[in-house]
């Protein structure tokens, strides 16, 4: 059976995203029905067994991503998929794959919050629980797609990250992104980059499971190579031992762990500029919201105004010195979100001194293109 | 520190990490020395093992079991475990954990891996408190203990752990207690020889939290009534296996063999197979 | 034990033999030993060890069976017994 569907298709984002992480290597899905993400553990049911892989629905969402981990360190590329109240469940974990250096991927298909909210409509409520969601300090990846072809090709970045960095990587998806249908062009299956986890070098006996190489990320043994090593979320040293009552460990470990991320942050960001040159309003946007605002800035550009528009791909890491740049040479930056005003706080930390306006929405529908042209007529 | 290695266990710990971190009396040392006994006496292929613990005292055993391990957030060994298994059916996976970790918060994925009878091996060190944060009370305590949260007594009624393993579908379920050392490593031999989510509670001694508040001082103490209470009743009914301060019933209470989830998930791939295109 | 080709027709000679090691400084001083050998081979010392208890002595390893509840019941790994191998009798 087809492991990668090459071709043009016709698809909604959830299953793009579901053959996204089966052309990436996914061979592991642990999940929970939960409105919008369930159709894409219900595409995972019936293509895992094709592909050779496995898929469990598991008794609730923090089982789904404690099996995740296990399949992890087991050598499986896994994921699992969930909304809102599904991620909440799921930090503490989250924060374990971080502490025990897991690749693992994480989709959290955003709907109105908070709480039960709104189970069927969009929201990008999600945005700082994605990177502040599990207690202490960490850093992990976030990326956010606009459209269905991006369901695909970031799901598959994801999963390329998460086994470069050892870090759960996060797809922050919305509801209308996940849902909506476009076309999809997979590629033949060669031309799929795909990463897998550096190996160790050194024979058991001498492999240190969690000392880094010079990137800062440790290669990674699995169950049942020999290596008969310990992995534990406790503080830990290089061996992989407690090591709770030792501030150097903790200091070390737990920078390592931000390092790992911070220090590399150049490689992991990436966004989109559109007609930022010569740009004096920017609009920063993400998810869904983007494709409205793109849509914005070309109707202001008509009109005379000098927009341009900043599309976040990658939400964590956040992409500061992009943000920086361009809200540099501009009179003001705009950033509509489906929420009260999470990305909007980075946005102000690295536009320093230009204005930054919030344009909140909250509801069924994301911003019109008509809304935000009126934001940048208002402001620009 | 160095002493350890003379020990004809040695190889099966992480000797850098012994001596352990259990108190004197503790019931944890005798379990862990009862599974490695159990790897020694089958000769297991320690390559092929991976022990997933939880969060608690006996949490620390997979530290110094000397083969694959994990130690997990409180109560997911067997959600985490269910990943590995099925990622990797070949490895023998071994959770231990202790009574809280297993049945208040982990509770749900008890039952689940239970019931789906994946083919993994739980030894529970069932010591009726939360010990490694003080001596709380557990889904264990007996009715009237008193711990550092039931000052008054405790007024709920504890699990019976074999009866809630055969109600939710475990196909090897077994009771001892820390006194009973052959036993308990015969039982876990047979779990490691079988397939098919097995179970085995351990009565544990915990002295130093659990019995001194309960009348019960020392670990020898506390062993003595292991000893004079102990009735074994193989293969009787699992609800009536209770634990009081005259009986403690013990033994094996269910061997039965099962389609376990791996091997159903196994023929379903093979059906699926065969049917494509 | 007898050399190759002898059968010893002494039963007390043909009789395993016990060796009772005490790791001494790994004893946390929990009794079972002490207390659950069949045989009473072992009494707590008045030697003070690095835990500072008094590990387990051996007062009468003639009477060891070699049933091995000791090794088995210790939560330590301090103590272990092994035959002793000796041509000819021990």
């Amino acid at each position: 059976m087809e492991k990668v569907l090459t071709g043009v298709h016709f698809m909604s984002g959830d299953i793009a995203c579901a053959e996204g992480a089966i052309a990436a290597g996914c061979r592991f899905f642990a999940g929970y029905p939960i409105t919008p993400a369930t159709e894409i553990a219900e595409h995972m049911a019936a293509r895992m067994p094709e592909v050779g892989g496995i898929y469990i629905q598991m008794e609730d969402e923090i089982a789904s991503i404690a099996a995740v981990i296990g399949a992890s360190y087991a050598g499986l590329k896994a994921m699992t998929a969930t909304s809102g109240p599904g991620f909440s469940l799921m930090q503490e974990n989250i924060g374990l794959a971080v502490m025990t250096e897991a690749p693992c991927v994480i989709v959290d298909v955003m709907r109105g919050g908070p709480s039960t909210g709104q189970p069927t409509l969009p929201g990008q409520q999600d945005v700082m629980q994605a990177k502040w969601g599990s207690h202490g300090d960490y850093e992990i990846i976030a990326l956010s797609p606009s459209s269905v072809q991006e369901m695909f090709d970031l799901t598959v970045e994801a999963f390329n990250l998460a086994e470069t960095y050892r870090v759960p990587t996060l797809l922050m998806a919305d509801e209308v992104v996940a849902h909506m249908w476009e076309k999809v062009v997979i590629p033949p299956a060669e031309e799929v980059k795909v990463v897998n986890r550096k190996k160790p070098k050194n024979p058991p006996g001498k492999y240190m499971p969690f000392m880094p190489d010079e990137d800062l990320v440790p290669p990674m043994a699995c169950f049942g190579e020999g290596y008969r090593f310990h992995a534990t979320g406790l503080t830990h040293d290089e061996y992989g031992y407690p090591r709770t009552q030792d501030s150097d460990v903790q200091m070390r470990l737990v920078q390592r762990l931000c390092d790992k991320i911070r220090k590399n942050a150049d490689k992991i960001t990436h966004v989109e500029g559109k007609m930022l040159d010569d740009a004096e309003v920017v609009v920063v946007a993400y998810g869904i919201v983007a494709r409205a605002a793109l849509s914005a800035v070309r109707k202001a550009r008509e009109q005379g105004i000098k927009a341009g528009l900043l599309r976040l791909i990658t939400l964590w890491p956040f992409p500061e010195r992009h943000v920086a740049k361009a809200a540099e040479k501009a009179g003001a930056v705009i950033v509509p979100e489906m929420n009260c005003g999470q990305m909007v706080r980075e946005v102000e930390r690295a536009a320093k001194t230009t204005p930054v306006y919030h344009l909140s929405k909250l509801g069924e529908e994301p911003h019109t293109p008509l809304e935000i042209l009126q934001a940048i007529r208002r402001y620009g | 520190m160095g002493g350890v290695v003379e020990h004809p266990f040695a190889k099966y710990l992480r000797t850098a990490m012994i001596p352990h971190i259990w108190c004197p009396g503790c019931g944890n040392g005798i379990i862990l020395n009862a599974f490695v006994r159990a790897l020694d006496e089958l000769q297991i292929n320690l390559d092929k093992l991976v022990v997933v613990s939880g969060i608690g005292c006996i949490g620390r055993s997979a530290g110094y079991i000397n083969v694959d391990s994990f130690h997990t957030t409180h109560g997911r060994s067997i959600a985490f475990a269910t990943g590995v298994k099925l990622a990797k059916p070949e490895l023998e996976v071994v959770v231990i954990s202790g009574d809280g970790d297993l049945f208040a918060i982990g509770g749900n994925h008890f039952i689940h891996a239970a019931r789906r009878n994946v083919g993994i091996k739980v030894i529970c060190a069932n010591n009726f408190n939360y010990g490694m944060t003080g001596g709380q009370v557990g889904p264990t305590t007996p009715l009237e203990a008193l711990t550092t949260t039931t000052p008054y007594g405790n007024i709920e009624h504890p699990f019976n752990l074999v009866h809630l393993a055969a109600a939710s579908g475990a196909t090897y379920v077994a009771r001892w207690t820390t006194f009973h050392v052959h036993m308990l490593t015969t039982s876990i031999k047979k779990m490691l020889q079988r397939k098919g989510f097995s179970f085995v509670e351990v009565v544990s001694q915990c002295p130093e939290i659990y019995g001194r508040r309960n009348n019960m001082r020392t670990g020898l103490e506390m062993m003595e009534w292991f000893r004079k209470a102990s009735v074994i009743a193989n293969f009787s009914d699992p609800a009536k296996a209770e634990i009081s301060p005259e009986r403690i019933v013990v033994g094996e209470f269910v061997d039965v063999e099962k389609p376990t989830y791996e091997e159903r998930l196994h023929a379903k791939l093979v059906q699926i197979m065969k049917g494509a295109p | 034990m007898s050399a190759i080709g002898e059968t010893s027709t002494n039963v007390e000679k043909a009789k395993p033999k016990a060796e009772i090691h005490i790791i001494r400084d790994h004893c946390k001083g929990c009794g079972f030993c002490i207390h659950y050998c069949p045989k009473r081979v072992l009494a707590e010392s008045n030697e003070i060890n690095a835990r500072g208890v008094h590990p387990p002595m051996v007062v009468n390893e003639e009477a060891c069976i070699l049933c091995g509840l000791c090794m088995a019941i210790c939560p330590d790994f301090a103590i272990y017994v092994r035959e002793k191998r000796c041509m000819g009798g021990c």
